[in-house]
């Protein structure tokens, strides 16, 4: 074999996070040849991807080995926004972290301090045990307008169903769509979504494709056209926002004409006559007026899904996005549950980790050895949103990011005085109102940066920098949701730690009982993993690194029956009543409405027909790339030369009525902002709405202020608002119903800088 | 002499991009070589649906992973194994038609 193929060794892994970005679960193998990962290849074996693989994977190398990642402790020298920073030893910086807390804790109390994450992926043990440890309530994914990213999702089939639910696509199996359990879904709903672009939340894009190959056909409903929608039977044309509409009048037809499966109704349903009631606001031809879709293809649509089991409704982050995200996603999962769709093969499963082993402690008791018995009460009435919202309080631990950023500002109810930023560039990514959290971000006296590159965030406010390792550096393991495995590392490179060391060498410090229970991370694995038999030596050695359950509580279907979804044992749903909650009584405890119903976007055609007048085209942001994971990847080489352009999209009529040409640049524009971006014609795009997609700074411009890598330049969420949070706390964030116009470029205009703000920047 | 070559089935590339990457990181390629690209095709059809198609197009560097192949390391040249909706196929000509039979819109490429 000649030396291109010749390797020191090949290391299995689990893709996760830093590195592709993205959520993860792919197997891979990392060739190692003189300590460097040199190839990377997926693993034909694993059950998950079957060998295939990603742009971003297929680019580890270049991501890893990029001249300009961190590689070792950094801190500023110079003002926040010169650029001027200098290398630190861990100690130092794990020192001057803990001193510089500690203090803040004293003064102030430890709600002081934020812990602030990007999207989920496997942030969320790591940055809990920083800052339960240290004892503040405050774990946030600051920037994220009503938390509108699943949260919103998983609330509602928590309060309707007990648990959350996928489409099933064989994945709890570990032969998939060969297992003699699985049943192929007739259709598949795509909701919102384009799956192969982004893999979402534990579920591989092109498992909807391996679907159709076998046969199943597709209902899309997108405001775009895509790759999906031209290949539906039904595609639904939405017009942005109005999801909750659809979904209440789909609901109306398949009670009107009875396609709803009366046993399962009958049986395990609570509050139908409600529903039924509710629903009745919500004709044919009401809601094919408020969703722009013609009645008959709502109907076709509602009855091809309804009449044919099983299908699956496989659904996106618009949703949360909608007006009222809870309620949106609320009403949707009702139409599983109508239709007799819910725990069944080929419908849309519950989904819970393999062997119910969680990554790391959340169940209360779990919280209370660890972090005291006050903690609970603690996080759920000391964090931003708890005293608002009693949804939000008593639905996983989230501070409400719309709040956070004005308390970061305004100092009430509480004074905000540092914050923790880790899997998170909230200025050149998730953060609305790209302004406001500038503003809040300088204002605090201390900012912590873990990332792996300069940033918009680095350059504008870190005072320390720690380097995160990518996920072939790190040791670690996931059950998101079958199978349980492990990430295995395959080499070091330079001084980068991954994010559970990192933070568990911070938590030990700040709660000696973390020192006391896991001197090393290998003691969590194993206590994590340990109580069913399994070591992270053995998942290694002797199963790939990856174990499939083959029975129990973690393996479908129809779990309502055997008693195998609730503590209790009983049979039934792990609600109030023990059944699906068509009409939820903890909404009712919550002081919302128990039954779901639509509302119209904050700004729209219909809502403000004023500023319509003016923004007459709907801005949707988030339009995913495979290229990209959110705000990452536009300093790879291999991805970047496919991609090079922040663009909009437009259709090219909406052009030729403003002369504008194909590949022209122009500002998207509104009354809180402009930004610049080329334009490509598409006739993707619906004429009322156009494609912008996120996540867009130059890493190749000047970092230093007031450049940012052009993160004022380009970054589309200067246009989108905070505050229009849902009556949950959770959704809302417009990112998709924001009205805009395009307009030409001339020569002497310059765009956006950055305000000028209080650096509230406490000396070393 | 047997002609090698790549079956794509049109109807299930979703225009990701992987199989670029995948060819650059096989044969070192730095941004701008690549031995196969990616088109997008959107048009209206008679109905006045809007179909989104991407079209495969192997370049003149694609030497269907000749040495990945020849040194045992792989059966498959790297694209074929890591497209996501595998419609890639790899073989000899003969090969290519039998399967292409079975695919929706076959489109072989010999090189």
């Amino acid at each position: 074999m000649c030396d291109k193929y010749k390797f020191d060794n090949v290391v299995r892994s689990t893709a996760w996070s830093p590195g592709p970005g993205c959520h993860g679960g792919c197997g891979v193998k990392l060739y190692v040849k003189d300590n460097k990962v040199v190839r990377v290849e997926g693993d034909e074996e694993h059950p998950f991807n079957h060998g295939r693989s990603c742009p971003r994977m297929m680019a580890l190398t270049q991501y890893m080995y990029h001249p300009e990642r961190f590689l070792y402790p950094l801190k500023r020298v110079g003002k926040r926004g010169e650029g001027k920073f200098e290398r630190i030893s861990w100690d130092e910086a794990f020192d001057t972290i803990e001193q510089r807390f500690n203090e803040i804790k004293e003064k102030y109390g430890p709600e002081a301090v934020i812990f602030a994450q990007g999207t989920g992926r496997d942030i969320g043990g790591a940055i809990s045990f920083l800052c339960y440890s240290f004892g503040s309530p405050n774990w946030v994914q600051l920037g994220l307008s009503g938390q509108s990213c699943y949260t919103p999702r998983l609330g509602a089939m928590t309060m309707v169903q007990g648990a959350p639910c996928v489409a099933d696509c064989g994945q709890f199996f570990e032969k998939r769509y060969d297992d003699e359990r699985y049943q192929l879904p007739k259709y598949i709903v795509i909701w919102g979504q384009d799956p192969s672009a982004g893999c979402p939340d534990a579920f591989m894009g092109a498992w909807v494709v391996d679907c159709m190959k076998r046969g199943t056909k597709l209902i899309c409903i997108d405001p775009r056209n895509t790759f999906y929608t031209s290949r539906a039977e039904h595609f639904l044309q939405i017009r942005p926002g109005t999801d909750g509409a659809l979904a209440m009048g789909m609901l109306n037809l398949i009670i009107e004409n009875k396609w709803y499966d009366a046993e399962f109704v009958e049986k395990w349903c609570h509050g139908f006559e409600e529903l039924a009631e509710r629903c009745k606001e919500y004709p044919l031809q009401k809601v094919s007026q408020i969703t722009g879709i013609p009645q008959e293809d709502i109907f076709a649509a509602t009855k091809a899904y309804a009449t044919n089991n099983p299908s699956s409704i496989h659904w996106g982050v618009p949703i949360d996005m909608c007006p009222e995200g809870t309620t949106v996603a609320q009403a949707i999962s009702l139409l599983w549950c109508l239709t007799g769709n819910l725990d069944v093969p080929g419908g849309n499963v519950i989904a819970r980790p393999a062997f119910l082993i969680t990554t790391y402690p959340y169940d209360t008791q779990q919280m209370k050895d660890l972090y005291g018995e006050g903690i609970m009460d603690f996080i759920n009435t000391k964090r931003a949103g708890a005293d608002q919202y009693k949804y939000l309080a008593n639905f996983r631990g989230w501070a409400q990011p719309d709040l956070m950023v004005q308390q970061m500002i305004y100092g009430k109810p509480y004074p905000i005085k540092a914050a923790w930023i880790q899997t998170t560039n909230v200025l050149g990514g998730q953060a609305a109102d790209l302004n406001k959290h500038y503003e809040a971000l300088m204002n605090m006296e201390f900012n912590v940066v873990v990332d792996t590159f300069h940033n918009p965030t680095t350059m504008a406010v870190a005072d320390i920098i720690l380097p995160a390792a990518t996920f072939a550096e790190k040791e670690s393991f996931r059950t998101w949701y079958t199978p349980l495995q492990i990430i295995n590392p395959a080499v070091q490179v330079g001084e980068c730690k991954s994010d559970w060391e990192i933070n568990l060498e911070l938590a030990r410090r700040f709660n000696p009982s973390i020192r006391e229970k896991y001197p090393t991370f290998q003691h969590l694995v194993n206590e994590r993993i340990g109580a069913h038999g399994f070591t992270y030596q053995k998942l290694r050695d002797e199963h790939n690194g990856w174990v499939y359950p083959t029975e129990g509580p973690s393996v479908p279907y129809k779990r309502y029956e055997t008693g195998l979804l609730r503590r209790d044992g009983k049979p039934g749903f792990e609600t109030p009543t023990g059944k699906v909650e068509l009409w939820s009584t903890r909404h009712e405890e919550f002081d919302i409405d128990p039954l779901p119903f639509y509302k119209e976007p904050p700004e729209s055609e219909l809502a403000t027909p004023e500023l319509f007048k003016e923004y007459p085209l709907v801005m949707v942001t988030g339009k995913r790339s495979p290229l990209y994971f959110h705000a990452e990847h536009r300093n790879i080489p291999w991805l970047r030369s496919k991609d090079p352009y922040p663009k909009v999209e437009v259709n090219p009529k909406v052009l030729k009525e403003l002369g504008i040409s194909d590949g022209e640049w122009v500002w998207v524009e509104n009354q809180r902002g402009k930004v610049l971006r080329k334009v490509k014609a598409s006739i993707a795009m619906d004429e009322k709405c156009v494609s912008v997609p996120h996540g867009w700074w130059l890493p190749e411009e000047k970092g230093t202020y007031p450049d940012f890598f052009k993160a004022w330049t380009h970054n589309c969420n200067l246009l989108v608002p905070v505050g229009n949070q849902s009556s949950s706390g959770y959704g809302g964030g417009a990112y998709k119903t924001t009205l805009c116009r395009l307009r030409k470029v001339s020569p002497d205009e310059m765009p956006m800088l950055p305000p000028e703000v209080h650096d509230g920047a406490k000396e070393f | 002499m047997k002609k090698y070559g790549l079956l794509f089935d049109l109807e299930y590339c979703v225009g990701c991009k992987t199989c670029c990457v995948a060819c650059q990181q096989e044969n070192g390629f730095d941004g701008d070589s690549c031995g196969i690209f990616i088109n997008e095709h959107i048009y209206k059809k008679n109905n006045g649906r809007v179909q989104v198609d991407y079209l495969p197009f192997p370049t003149q560097l694609c030497n269907l992973c000749e040495e990945r192949i020849s040194s045992g390391f792989d059966t498959r040249p790297s694209c074929v194994k890591h497209c996501p909706s595998a419609c890639i196929e790899y073989g000899d000509a003969e090969e290519l038609y039998e399967k292409a039979k079975k695919m929706v819109r076959p489109v072989i490429y010999l090189a």
